[in-house]
């Protein structure tokens, strides 16, 4: 009997030789163990070694393999082949990003929208520290679940809002933004405010909840987003109505 | 050479999930509150004329099919609208307790559903008498 093969339709693009994309059919092996990302590892090693696309790690941590697959943003590492079979596939580049070539993506964009917001840690004091900051299990807790972000903007791809405002920072850097501000040992919350309290920050965002539903790791940036609304609008009022109000 | 290619985003976006598709359904909902509104200030305008006549003729026109109907669709949308928010409440408004998350379903009845079922009995109590 002939080994199973399964078909897989992959978005093309080559800006030295093509005006438009194209998708070209692929027939691969089917092995009920193997995921999208092993199909396009395959074909590469074996058919077209011109196909490119990014990957690292195969095991949902690196967040580079995130692609269109059948219209839906996914991590190819994470996505079977026997969850499609025995169907076509449709591998497309990540929605709402330019595409660099076939499956990679320009996330210039995103990586400045990113450092607008200061992901990190940012003290009043900047001198060497003489003791470790402390942290209760319960003030790890507070943010630990919008820590586990690995960026990979399955999120943005899943987000229509970001078609209607391009500007609009999106679910990873506002639930970064809103990770850090609940660090207890963070005091940067009145830096990163002006930026998430715009019109393109929180504002931005109408609550759709897609970029919940696709996050590989049940960070839920349509919640960060909600509790960055109430915390900006907590600290208007509070500028607004107390004239000796602090940030 | 770089030659980044911009696709469009497909415009049928609402319809591929269920997720969207439920968003869109919510979004609509504020259609029929609308309407009602419109029709709320139609009613107090006729009102504000004092007199009987205009007074029965709200009454028969309130009381035509038509009129119930729609104020059925009103009250669905009405309900479906706060039921799907009240259920949003815990995304929005997490609470803990030392490192536990208060449940999802103690939030969105603390927060919405029992505030909602108060005013509803008071509201109803009120007709009533």
């Amino acid at each position: 009997m002939p080994e199973p093969t399964i078909t897989l339709d992959v978005f093309r693009y080559r800006p030295d030789e093509d005006e438009r994309s194209t998708f070209q059919s692929y027939d691969v092996p089917y092995h009920e163990h193997w995921v999208i990302l092993d199909a396009l590892n395959w074909i590469k090693d074996h058919v077209d070694g011109t196909l490119s696309y990014r990957w690292s790690c195969r095991m949902g941590v690196c967040g580079s393999c995130g692609m269109m697959i059948n219209g839906d943003p996914k991590l190819t590492c994470a996505a079977f082949l026997k969850d499609y079979f025995p169907a076509t596939i449709r591998i497309e580049p990540l929605a709402n990003f330019p595409v660099e070539r076939d499956l990679v993506i320009v996330m210039d964009d995103f990586m400045s929208k990113l450092t607008s917001v200061k992901p990190w840690m940012i003290r009043d004091d900047t001198s060497p520290m003489e003791e470790e900051l402390l942290q209760s299990p319960s003030q790890l807790a507070a943010y630990k679940q919008f820590s586990m972000c690995i960026n990979c903007l399955l999120c943005y791809a899943a987000c229509p809002e970001l078609d209607s405002d391009p500007d609009f920072l999106g679910p990873a850097a506002i639930a970064l933004a809103h990770r850090y501000n609940l660090d207890s040992r963070d005091q940067g919350t009145a830096e990163r405010q002006d930026i998430l309290g715009a019109e393109e920050g929180v504002w931005g965002c109408a609550f759709i909840g897609e970029c919940t539903e696709v996050c590989p790791k049940n960070v839920d940036p349509a919640g960060a987003i909600q509790q960055a609304k109430v915390a900006v609008t907590k600290d208007w009022y509070k500028r607004m109505l107390l004239p000796w109000g602090k940030r | 050479m770089r030659r980044p290619l911009v696709r469009p985003y497909p415009k049928d976006w609402f319809l591929r999930t269920g997720a969207y598709r439920l968003f869109m359904l919510r979004e609509l909902t504020s259609v029929c509150i609308a309407g009602y509104l419109v029709f709320m200030l139609w009613w107090l305008y006729q009102l504000g004329k004092g007199d009987t006549e205009s007074f029965r003729s709200l009454l028969s026109i309130a009381k035509h099919p038509v009129s119930i109907g729609l104020h059925t669709i009103a009250l669905i949308a009405a309900a479906w609208h706060s039921i799907t928010w009240f259920n949003l409440t815990p995304l929005v408004m997490p609470m803990r307790i030392g490192e536990d998350r208060v449940p999802n379903v103690v939030i969105a009845i603390a927060m919405g559903y029992g505030p909602w079922l108060v005013v509803s009995g008071f509201v109803l109590w009120a007709t009533l008498h």
